[in-house]
């Protein structure tokens, strides 16, 4: 049973990047324009600047 | 007139934007696909000084950043006009209270709540297959129930945090609302659940805690979106009305500014299809005003320099000059303004269903836990046992039916509601509709389409006056050039503000406008008309009325049927009002109502002990709306009576009302079953937990299982009939 010492706290880290994903997205608007970004993947990419 | 006249300044719409640029808002009428986007973004983009374009296809909102110090908003509207995508401009005030700080920072708690009740109950399943006799060393159990609590602890007190902050403020203004129940259950629960995992006991609730508060705050967040969407669907709609003036500068130049800083003294222009901005004098021109917004009188009055008018009556006629005599707060809408805040007031007093279960169901939650924690002790099994099972009853008994299933149910109906093109305010607004059981009409705007149409049109007049209406942008000219068919315009048209239009016709001299203007000696009437004549011949009179909407009657009819009485008040003439009635099947009606006659018979009906749905338009509508159970107030009214709503509805259709009351009354009755529901629930589940038989794994189960059931009912609402 040793080995839950290790996959407990590997699950709960694997679940904290999860989290800190959902945070990020958040952070960063991703839930602002849904049908905005779903079409923006149909255009081609504007020219580099 | 100068150049400048055609370009107007907008500079006070510009923000000031990070990296010292300015940015500016506007609104896209149109836009629906990947190519509209692109296509806009790039011309944008393309124009001088513009940094960037960014159209945001959910909201329809372009945000386009200028370079430091310049840029003209101009362009940008005149570009999206010439690609088909007619554009207004936000107020910058507006738009940055839009943000949307609140709805962030619940779904954070949200996204919070699910990693804390996932990765606790992860450690909690072991601890449950424990319980049916797996082989579980009670040193493993403890060391599950410490991971399960050092998770779901933090977690459960972060995503608690709104309902914690909600249960202080209600508690500290000396009354208990939904949340005290609900922040004492989880702060027992935390505390209890500690105690035995140090105590290396059985039970430890820490998932059951997060879970509560994820399966809440899912009913906090649909709550919050549902407001926040009908808040912004609601500006967007005011919006659309361009709430901005004309201001003339000492320079000539004409700026267009938000209709909050105008100030007295200030120099405006409005021309003819625009609204009177604020209340002013009129310096110079001649016009017609249309003040049925106002006073719900259909008929346009004449004004002339020197006169004074009301902000919110449309300019029929001629340019006209004002010298604004106060500012837009201050204006004829300030006397309304007042008697929409008492009305709010009060209907602030209702109290929400929710709240209402909550009153009866927190005493009873509270004093069934005590009572447990008392007998059980009494009967010997020690303290420890008796607050453990205290503790089971608050936990088993949670609110997931009224936390969630009521949000679920509204957000349900009004996106319903929404894809009929009917805008809900608010959760509430939807409760008090459904109880509504007398509907007051206006008439102007509300039972009839609030514009005229030609009355008994013939085609071979209309056919000889259509190039002399064509040329003009008088509402009574275009509703006459709206029945012709293509034909030529008049030549040397000549638009008298006020009389009408003169041009030649086949080479002879014809003239539209008014009886005295064309030649027609005295020929007083009630209806608005236009008279059109060939030099040297007989006038031919059209007479225009304000027509009934198309399901007005069946409307009636409709509401009727509901088991609902309907009155008409109108602040319009009394034949109009009694030929408007009749034709929709009306028996009572009032007419030549002043704004207070209508907000006071509204709050006589409602001393009566009737719950008066209002739906009106105008201005003079707005008090009646705010005082009245519940309002509702077509997309084209005003902004003070679209404020002053609960539900606002888009489109031609009066029929809307039925729907959303047809919808509420849908929303009420699963409400209602959902509350039984829980009652039951709790009728079979607090005894269980008083006498013992619950243990973690068995809250858990409930708690999901009566989450589901309420959900799932509530998705029913609306169904069936449509």
């Amino acid at each position: 049973m040793d080995i839950l010492m290790f996959l407990a706290p590997a699950s709960v880290a694997l679940a904290l990047v999860g989290l800190g994903a959902f945070w990020w997205t958040l952070r960063s608007g991703q839930y602002e324009d849904p049908v905005g970004d779903a079409s923006r993947i149909l255009v081609e990419h504007e020219r580099p600047d | 007139m100068a150049m400048t006249a055609d370009r107007q300044d907008f500079s006070a719409f510009l923000r000031p934007a990070e990296g010292g640029g300015r940015s500016l808002e506007l609104l896209v009428k149109g836009a629906r696909c990947a190519a509209c986007m692109s296509k806009i973004e790039g011309e944008v983009r393309a124009l001088p000084a513009v940094e960037s374009a960014r159209l945001n296809l959910t909201t329809g909102k372009l945000t386009v950043g200028f370079e430091a110090g310049a840029g003209d908003p101009s362009l940008v509207l005149e570009r999206l006009d010439g690609l088909g995508y007619p554009a207004t401009l936000y107020d910058p005030g507006k738009a940055a209270a839009a943000r949307d700080a609140e709805g962030r920072k619940l779904t954070l708690a949200l996204g919070v709540a699910a990693f804390g009740a996932g990765n606790a109950m992860m450690f909690s399943v072991p601890i449950w297959a424990g319980l049916f006799g797996q082989e579980l060393g009670p040193a493993t159990r403890t060391l599950m129930m410490w991971m399960s609590g050092v998770i779901g602890a933090p977690c459960a007190v972060y995503a608690g945090m709104p309902f914690f902050e909600s249960a202080w403020r209600s508690l500290r203004s000396g009354r208990a609302n939904m949340d005290v129940p609900i922040s004492i259950g989880v702060i027992l629960t935390l505390v209890i659940s500690f105690i035995e995992t140090v105590l290396r006991g059985r039970d430890a609730y820490f998932d059951a805690a997060v879970t509560l508060l994820f399966l809440l705050l899912i009913g906090r967040w649909l709550d919050h979106r549902l407001r926040a969407s009908a808040r912004s669907a609601a500006a967007d709609l005011l919006a659309m009305q361009a709430p901005s003036a004309t201001l003339v500068g000492e320079d000539g130049v004409e700026r267009r500014i938000p209709l909050s800083e105008v100030a007295p003294g200030d120099e405006l222009i409005v021309r003819p299809g625009e609204r009177i901005p604020v209340d002013a004098v009129i310096a110079a021109g001649v016009s017609e005003l249309d003040k049925s917004m106002l006073t719900g009188e259909t008929l346009p009055v004449r004004v002339a320099a020197g006169e004074s008018c009301q902000a919110g009556a449309m300019n029929l006629g001629g340019v006209l000059r004002l010298r604004a005599a106060a500012r837009s707060e201050d204006s004829a809408v300030a006397a309304i303004a007042r008697l929409v805040e008492a009305g709010a007031q009060s209907r602030s007093k209702y109290v929400q269903l929710a709240d209402k279960a909550a009153a009866l169901y927190v005493p009873i939650i509270h004093s069934a836990a005590a009572l447990t924690f008392v007998g059980v002790w009494a009967l010997g099994f020690g303290p420890r046992v008796a607050l453990l099972r205290a503790v089971a009853v608050l936990i088993i008994t949670c609110p997931c039916a009224l936390g969630l299933a009521v949000p679920a149910v509204q957000v349900t109906a009004s996106a319903r509601l929404f894809r009929r093109g009917i805008l809900v305010k608010s959760g509430a607004a939807l409760e008090r509709l459904a109880e509504v059981d007398h509907v007051v009409l206006d008439k102007t705007g509300v039972l009839t389409e609030g514009r005229p149409q030609l009355i008994d049109p013939v085609p071979a007049a209309i056919a000889m006056a259509a190039p002399l209406a064509k040329a003009s942008a008088h509402p009574l000219s275009r509703a006459l050039a709206a029945h012709a068919g293509p034909t030529l315009l008049a030549d040397n048209v000549v638009e008298t503000p006020g009389q009408g239009v003169e041009g030649y016709i086949g080479g002879r001299r014809a003239r539209l406008g008014r009886a005295a203007f064309v030649g027609v000696a005295g020929a007083p009437s009630s209806e608005t008309e236009l008279w059109f004549g060939v030099e040297g011949e007989t006038k031919i009179r059209f007479v225009f009325a304000d027509q009934l909407r198309a399901d007005a009657a069946a409307t009636v009819a409709a509401l009727k049927a509901r088991g609902l009485t309907v009155e008409i008040l109108s602040g319009d003439t009394f034949s109009a009002v009694a030929r408007a009635a009749d034709a929709a099947g009306v028996e009572d009606w009032r007419a030549s109502l002043t704004p207070a006659d209508k907000a006071a018979l509204v709050a006589e009906r409602t001393a009566q002990g009737r719950k008066v749905l209002m739906v009106g338009d105008g201005l003079n509508d707005a008090a009646a709306l705010a005082g009245a159970h519940a309002g509702m107030a077509p997309g084209a009214a005003l902004d003070a009576s679209q404020n002053a709503a609960d539900l606002v509805f888009s489109g031609e259709r009066l029929g809307a009302v039925v729907e959303a009351i047809d919808v509420s009354r849908s929303a009420r009755k699963r409400a209602l079953e959902n509350f039984s529901f829980a009652a039951l629930y709790n009728l079979v589940a607090a005894p269980a937990a008083m006498l013992g038989f619950v243990n973690p794994f068995v809250a858990a189960l409930a708690m999901s299982g009566s989450s589901l059931v309420v959900t799932l009912n509530a998705l029913r609402t609306g169904a069936g009939r449509r």
